[in-house]
């Protein structure tokens, strides 16, 4: 170090300023802040797969290899569909943010665990290429990549979408093994009889559509089980319900997620279920079986959750995860398919620019329509 | 007594927790020596800068003026130490460009007595002769802004000032000055209070300090009851309000108070509020009675790359390079931030001198360093963590996507850019790394530019 002042002394500028500068340079100039709080984007994204870890492994114990693979295929299209549409437009790639790992995950949860592989390699492809890439990549998609390629496997390919099957947990007798999973995810032979089922919602439909009462349906000896331990017929996020749960409140003790979204879309749907349970019993399904099937829990915590694709403020949040909530019941009332999460999460996401734009907070200092607020006594 | 709670409103909204970090707050403020040259920039507040009264060559004494101005938006200097003018001429100034500065070379064995001033009985002052009085000493907001004081305490002719707030909340990470003034010289800044009082006509004052700080608020408490009686001034309040960044804004400091919003674009005053900074009161109780100048202040010097961490009182003018070596940090590669580390500024070069406005010299190391540099900028991906923490109740993720469109004026005109005043909230939350702050400098510098 030179000595104190020693630097610049006596030594006038005249134009002539050293290209390092004058006298002792004093470290890096950054501006402020110069202090982080750590969140970052691999964190977060990082701390929703340690949150769908157990009802991911609970789903693979009870639907057995065929649903390993099968998850193991979509994420993996998921990554070479990102690195291969990052190389093509010569970006940086950014497989280390984990996004397109997440986008696979969920889209995983979502099909049924027997389901062809290509199944998952499609879908996985179009969530990253069409769901995200094709809109500019991380941050820049208007619509849930997952539920884009949801939505288009359930329109394209509706039988291989809906074939589900019960449970046969790892170990069990007629449990496949790793070869034979193998075949079923790559083959996609016929499903047997024995395993062959519907979900519940699907169910409950097919049987409304022959007039059926639904109260009586669902105490029939035929109605696929329905309890809330998860020992029944469904995508891995439809069983794992209660460990998706557990999970998404982790998220919210985490500070991941807020939890005004996850209350917004189970109140949205919770409400409409109990109050058209209540007028015709035979006619609509009771809000307990609504927020335990299908995607309800999934969809309320991970997926209209998903930072990108939701709006920022609380009020906005509360609006879209309402509106999240009650399409989704009207879906699975009054729509042709079974499940309307998906639909529901999509339709919402297109409003979320309009809701940011409605409900910003109100600027301190200024009232709701961004004029100064009235001196007292003007 | 504390304060009564009608007093008390909503804390202000949002804002952030960002780890205190205060190494200092337990130790007493210390003396910097001298160091062998001194520099006073002229400008080194908001204003014009003052012209200097001094010749090089010329001997002055610490306490001495050595730069006058007779511009309502600006301050006299003083000289910070007994010596000779060796120069005037253009120094580095911590903002970057090289300002027209005084040199002086200090007497070996000068001490740090202040030898000039100019006694004033105050006791009968009129409001006029104690903001002159406030001017003659250069005093300006010690918190940070380096605005005037003088101009702070005066209250236009169609506004009337009932409260006066002291600002008490040091809410940067890291700095611990105002702490320690408020624990040890508790007695002057009572006396200070008194004159801003007298000075704008307040009658009441509320000391606001941030509750991580508990010793202070005792020992002003101590204070206002030793000084209770003596005079018939109004009250004195001391007041806690929960630490949250950034408490410190005058703005956030008024909402967590008493719940009442300034209009943007307004003053305190225009709601009959003056705030000033708690050090800028207690500087004003020990220079106004005798009349002398501001010459030093207290600077916090710390940091994970300072050896000897400390709160010193400085002469103004010591040179960077100087007080990194009293205080042990050694050369390496490292940051040196003059201020706190949520809005301080970054030193380009050691060349430049502790000047009024310098509340701490924060020092990183080469390895922090390396771990920031390290950061990656990932797009934002909308978490909507920055509209959670800005507590003006700006969009700033909605302001940094315009900004990267150079979308300058709709920041301006429909996100009211102008309303943000670089708290580094949202910056400090971004799980994305988005220079978010610095974007909205930037555009600001833009927008002022095609204002012109």
């Amino acid at each position: 170090m030179s000595p104190p002042n020693g630097g610049g002394m006596g030594r006038t500028p005249e134009g002539a300023v050293p290209a390092e500068g004058p006298g002792v340079p004093a470290g890096a100039v950054l501006p402020s802040p110069h202090a982080h709080g750590g969140a970052s984007v691999s964190r977060t994204m990082g701390l929703v797969m340690a949150a769908l870890a157990p009802a991911t492994l609970f789903g693979f114990w009870m639907f057995g290899w065929p649903a390993v693979h099968l998850f193991m295929m979509t994420l993996a299209a998921c990554v070479l569909a990102e690195y291969g549409c990052q190389r093509l437009m010569g970006r940086r790639s950014s497989l280390g943010d984990g996004s397109a790992v997440l986008t696979g995950w969920l889209l995983a949860l979502s099909l049924p665990p027997w389901a062809p592989g290509w199944i998952g390699v499609l879908g996985g492809a179009i969530a990253i290429v069409v769901g995200k890439q094709v809109f500019g990549g991380l941050g820049q998609n208007p619509f849930n990549p997952a539920m884009v390629a949801r939505v288009v496997l359930l329109v394209s390919f509706p039988v291989a979408m809906t074939q589900w099957v019960v449970p046969v947990p790892m170990g069990s007798p007629g449990a496949p093994d790793f070869v034979h999973g193998l075949q079923i995810t790559l083959a996609a032979p016929p499903l047997p009889d024995a395993i062959a089922s519907a979900s519940l919602l699907g169910h409950a439909k097919t049987e409304l559509s022959r007039g059926a009462d639904l109260a009586q349906v669902l105490g029939a000896a035929a109605t696929p089980p329905h309890d809330w331990t998860g020992l029944r017929p469904g995508s891995l996020g439809e069983t794992g319900a209660l460990l998706l749960l557990a999970g998404g409140l982790f998220l919210v003790f985490a500070g991941v997620i807020g939890w005004h979204l996850p209350a917004a879309v189970l109140l949205g749907l919770a409400v409409p279920a109990l109050v058209g349970h209540a007028l015709a019993p035979a006619r609509f399904l009771p809000a307990d079986l609504h927020l335990v099937s299908g995607a309800t829990v999934l969809g309320a915590f991970f997926i209209a959750t998903d930072y990108v694709t939701s709006p920022n403020t609380t009020a906005g949040q509360w609006l879209f995860g309402l509106g999240i909530g009650v399409l989704t019941w009207i879906i699975r009332s009054f729509g042709g398919y079974p499940e309307g999460m998906a639909f529901a999460v999509l339709l919402m996401n297109a409003l979320v620019p309009a809701i940011d734009r409605w409900l910003r907070p109100r600027i301190l200092g200024r009232d709701r329509a961004g004029r100064p607020l009235a001196l007292p006594g003007d | 007594m504390r304060l009564l709670s009608y007093f008390r409103g909503e804390a202000f909204q949002r804002g952030i927790h960002p780890p205190s970090c205060k190494l200092t707050a337990a130790t007493p403020i210390r003396r910097m020596p001298f160091a062998p040259r001194l520099t006073v920039p002229l400008s080194q507040h908001i204003g014009k800068p003052p012209r200097p009264i001094v010749q090089v060559g010329q001997e002055v004494v610490r306490g001495q003026p050595i730069a006058r101005t007779d511009d309502w938006l600006s301050v006299p200097h003083h000289a910070p130490a007994t010596g000779v003018v060796e120069a005037i001429d253009l120094r580095p100034s911590a903002r970057g460009p090289w300002t027209q500065s005084i040199v002086i070379r200090v007497h070996p064995g000068a001490t740090q007595e202040d030898l000039w001033g100019e006694p004033r009985d105050l006791s009968g002052a009129t409001p006029q002769d104690i903001l002159q009085a406030v001017w003659d000493t250069g005093m300006v907001g010690l918190g940070g802004a380096a605005f005037p004081s003088h101009a702070k305490l005066s209250v236009p002719k169609q506004a009337k000032v009932h409260t006066l707030v002291v600002n008490g909340c040091e809410c940067e990470p890291y700095l611990t000055c105002d702490h320690r003034v408020m624990v040890e010289e508790a007695d002057p800044l009572i006396v200070g209070i008194r004159y801003a009082m007298r000075a704008t006509g307040a009658v009441r004052t509320i000391v606001g300090v941030e509750d991580n700080k508990p010793d202070a608020v005792a020992a002003i408490q101590a204070a206002i009851d030793r000084a209770r009686g003596t005079t018939t001034e109004g009250d004195i309040f001391v007041e806690a309000v929960p630490t949250k960044y950034p408490q410190g804004s005058e703005k956030m400091l008024i909402m967590a108070l008493f719940g009442v919003e300034v209009p943007s674009g307004g003053l305190p005053v225009q709601l009959g509020m003056v705030v000033n900074n708690v050090g800028t009161l207690a500087a004003l109780g020990r220079l106004l009675p005798s009349g002398r100048g501001l010459t030093e202040r207290v600077v916090t010097v710390t940091g994970p790359g300072v050896a000897r961490p400390g709160d010193y009182r400085m002469p103004l003018g010591t040179p960077l390079s100087f007080v990194l070596e009293y205080a042990g940090a050694p050369a390496d590669s490292r940051q040196v931030i003059l201020g706190g580390p949520m809005m301080g500024q970054s030193a380009a070069t050691l060349d430049v001198p502790i000047t009024k406005g310098v509340s701490g010299v924060l020092v990183f190391k080469g390895d922090d360093l390396a771990h920031r540099e390290g950061l990656r900028t990932f797009p934002c991906i909308k978490c909507g963590e920055c509209v959670e923490s800005c507590p003006m109740g700006l969009n700033p993720s909605q302001l940094g996507m315009l900004a990267a469109k150079r979308e300058y004026e709709t920041m301006g005109g429909q996100y009211h850019l102008g309303d943000c005043f670089e708290c580094g909230c949202c910056t400090y939350v971004c799980p994305s790394n988005i220079p978010l702050v610095q974007q909205f400098r930037i555009a600001k510098q833009v927008l002022r530019e095609r204002a012109v």
